[in-house]
């Protein structure tokens, strides 16, 4: 009884009677138990409740080589060399400016992305981004299931490595299994201590790579190496250290099963059509040994390719057997199907006896109709189109985004004020942005009245409708401006005023509108 | 086929997954009776172990007259004192300098005067706002420190003055003025001419008056009474806190009942004295901040 199954989908309706389920989970829970360290709960008698808390089972994941053990190698390796080697990538700025590629400054409140630099107030490019996050899961669940769970989520990439590490140093399936039931040997020590130490080194190095995107990471290195780095990065390298030796060591699916919310909406997100790595009952029952169905065959009876050998079970990562169906604890890394195609070519049978596939298809081709792949579907178009609108609506206001910017708050208290001399004055409070890394002279104009007097609090120079306004590289520069007219006004007047600066050097332009109030 | 198992017989048996169910449905779906993970189990433990180093550390238990203080001896007191502390050090620097400068230096260092400014604000919400306004706009008694009018002067010298010592307060460097008698109380003029002196006052700030207004009468009630003070032409003498009548700002509002109101009763607006209350850097940095509303005077 592995947990993954205790959580089964069911949609087994589909399914001939022909395999007894239940013999099938007596024949897993027998054999699966003889391998464990610890006893299991058998299924519950009549008068049983069963028990209230389970003991986590060990599983030994068996090496496999093939397709998709390839693609996992793969992606592996890009997404941990881009994790640890990314904040060492360089990107000219200019001397005013941080030189590293990829940079989260909290304390300046940047965001640097190679030639993007993002300010607080831009933080909907984040939220674009989680949209985009969203809806490619999305599309990626409506094509072939869980792609992200089995192939890009760091905590099977993590896993995977440790795995890696686990069967190097204790041995595979077989050999680990066997050395798990001697006694405490000096060797057994020795092979232990090494696994948790190069567990800890990738953990640390981890959390190592973690605070080098906050902080230009050359110097960060060098102070962490001669502990001169601030506490709170030690502090994260920690953390991190922890979370990743505890969660891709130990926890690994247990992570999956019960504390990551992704497979319940997947499971609520999927339909029939999407591929899922699923288990071809139709070709595989009734399953028997490689004599017993050649026999069969030769009578012509019919008789299944599943010669019921366990490999797709001995190397699931999550321990589950995808022949019981679709499963929750099945992250579809597609490594059962690697391990099935090396028996099945062993045997000389065809391949893909479990494939990428769907119950549909198995339906048809059990009533003799060619099988039916819809990757084009109301679903998947529709997240495809979510995904291009919102890249569409990103990259135009990213081609487009101003490297300068004004902003206007009206005075609440007083409204307006009435001069001894009878003039009337608004005074505003003036934001003006420069994003560019040079600093910037402004002409800042103010239009809407006939007869308008700016005034800079604490400037002396300016007087007409004009004044200009120096702001330093990546910077924004706060003043007080007083507006000021001898017009008449119309009765609780609220005229339109605009706000703009113009760069003296380049002439780029903003603007902004408020309003000058009168009694 | 599955039927036929006997470990099926309950009704709560799951033939799918091998396990029981809760007997809860909804909808028609059946919740299965899954055991949690041990791991779960022992973390929920370890959690209640780790509230146990909250009593240890933190005040916890309350005893008879007084509470387990904790390892840390923490207190909320204390923590905001320590905030405090660690926002003084931030400032240290420029703070010192705000309290050694002089406010000719301040407003010409634009760091400083942006500093000054910053620090004005919250000490003008906290001490001015609740007579002048949260932007110093004023009301009706309490003047608009936004407009270019100033009873006692409106340059950064004589705004610290009138903040540090206030304004006919019990400081004794607090200026008193001339206090505005109660003209009509007091018995001094008769209503008539509290009449005609209020619609004259009008017609020197150029608001028009009745047609039955006498201006010639109460021209001279204001050249006998009001003159003294507020000058021949009514512009005012800011050393004796007297306003300007001529121009286009009211203290107490411009219409001919206030005006008269204030002749029958007399004026004299009190502003309290804050060198007690606040610190001189403090004094300096409200100065600067009220003179940026842009009615100050060079």
């Amino acid at each position: 009884m592995c947990p993954g199954r205790d959580i089964a989908l069911a949609p087994h309706q589909a399914r001939p009677a022909t395999p007894p389920l239940l013999e099938l989970v007596k024949a897993a829970a027998s054999t699966t138990s003889s391998a464990e360290t610890s006893p299991r709960p058998d299924i519950p008698g009549p008068d049983d409740e069963g028990p209230l808390y389970v003991a986590r089972r060990k599983i030994y994941p068996q090496r496999v080589k093939g397709t998709y053990r390839t693609i996992k190698w793969t992606v592996l390796l890009v997404t941990l060399g881009i994790y640890y080697g990314l904040p060492f990538v360089r990107w000219d700025r200019g001397p005013d400016a941080p030189s590293q590629a990829v940079l989260i400054d909290f304390p300046n409140r940047r965001f640097y992305f190679f030639f993007i630099e993002i300010w607080p107030q831009e933080i909907y490019y984040l939220t674009g981004l989680l949209i985009l996050a969203a809806m490619t899961l999305f599309l990626m669940n409506a094509v072939a299931g869980r792609v992200w769970c089995g192939y890009l989520c760091p905590q099977t990439v993590w896993t995977d490595l440790f795995q890696t590490i686990e069967r190097w140093t204790e041995g595979d399936r077989r050999e680990h299994l066997l050395r798990d039931r001697e006694p405490w040997t000096i060797q057994r020590l020795g092979r232990s201590a090494a696994k948790h130490f190069l567990w800890l080194m990738v953990a640390w190095w981890t959390g190592g790579a973690w605070v080098l995107y906050f902080a230009d990471a050359p110097t960060l290195v060098k102070e962490l190496a001669t502990f001169e780095a601030p506490v709170v990065a030690y502090a994260w390298i920690g953390i991190l250290t922890f979370t990743t030796y505890a969660l891709a060591g130990h926890m690994r699916e247990q992570v999956c099963l019960y504390m990551c919310p992704w497979p319940r909406i997947q499971a609520a997100l999927t339909d029939e059509y999407a591929l899922n790595v699923t288990y071809r009952y139709d070709r595989g029952e009734p399953r028997g040994s490689v004599k017993k169905s050649a026999a069969l065959r030769a009578q012509g009876n019919p008789a299944g390719d599943c010669v019921d050998c366990y490999q797709c079970v001995y190397v699931c990562p999550t321990g589950i057997d995808i022949r019981n169906g679709p499963n929750l604890g099945c992250i579809q890394c597609g490594l059962c199907i690697d391990a099935c195609d090396a028996v099945m070519a062993k045997i000389d049978r065809p391949a893909r006896l479990i494939a990428y596939d769907t119950d549909i298809n198995i339906r048809r081709r059990q009533e003799g109709k060619p099988a039916r792949y819809e990757i084009v579907r109301m679903r998947t178009v529709f997240y495809a189109a979510i995904i291009a609108v919102v890249a569409a609506v990103m990259l135009y206001t990213l081609a487009t985004r101003r490297s300068e910017g004004i902003s206007v708050i009206h005075d609440r208290n007083p409204i307006f004020v009435r001069l001894s001399d009878g003039e009337l004055r608004n005074g505003f409070t003036l934001r003006i942005l420069n994003k560019s890394l040079e600093r910037r002279n402004f002409v800042l104009t103010v239009d809407g009245l006939a007869d308008i007097d700016l005034k800079i609090v604490g400037d002396t120079v300016t007087t007409g409708p004009m004044a200009v306004i120096t702001v330093g590289p990546d910077q924004t520069y706060e003043l007080r401006a007083l507006v000021s007219t001898y017009s008449s006004l119309p009765p609780a007047a609220s005229i339109p005023l605009t706000f703009r600066i113009t760069d003296a050097k380049t002439g780029e332009r903003a603007s902004t509108v408020d309003h000058f109030r009168g009694p | 086929m599955l039927d036929s198992n006997p470990a099926d017989q309950r009704p709560d048996f799951d033939p799918v997954t091998g396990t029981t169910t809760t007997g809860h449905v909804w909808d028609g779906i059946r919740e299965l009776n899954t055991p949690l993970p041990r791991w779960w189990l022992w973390l929920f433990y370890a959690t209640i172990l780790w509230s146990v180093g909250y009593w240890i550390v933190y005040p916890s238990w309350p005893l008879m007259s007084s509470y387990t203080t904790g390892a840390f001896h923490w207190q909320s007191r204390n923590a905001v004192l320590s905030d405090l502390e660690g926002l003084k050090a931030q400032r240290g620097p420029l703070a010192d300098k705000l309290a050694a400068a002089s406010l000719q230096e301040i407003a010409s260092d634009p760091l400083l005067n942006d500093f000054a400014r910053a620090q004005g604000r919250p000490a003008f919400a906290e001490n001015c706002a609740p007579c002048h306004g949260a932007g110093g706009g004023g009301g009706r008694g309490y003047p608009n420190l936004n407009d270019d009018e100033w009873i006692w002067g409106g340059s950064l010298e004589e705004i610290a003055q009138t903040i540090r010592h206030g304004i006919r307060s019990a400081d004794a460097d607090a200026r008193q003025g001339a206090a505005m008698p109660a003209f009509g109380r007091d018995g001094i003029l008769k209503r008539a001419d509290v009449d005609n002196v209020a619609d004259y006052v009008r017609s020197l700030a150029g608001l028009p008056v009745g047609a039955n207004a006498n201006l010639a009468a109460g021209k001279k009630v204001f050249a006998d009474n009001c003159a003294v003070c507020h000058g021949d032409a009514g512009k005012g003498k800011r050393e004796l806190g007297a306003p300007n009548l001529s121009d286009a700002i009211w203290l107490y509002g411009a219409d001919k009942a206030a005006i008269a109101e204030g002749v029958w009763n007399g004026r004299g607006g009190v502003m309290p004295a804050w060198a007690g209350r606040l610190d001189d850097a403090t004094i300096k940095a409200l100065a600067i901040y009220v003179h940026s509303f842009g009615g100050g005077e060079r």
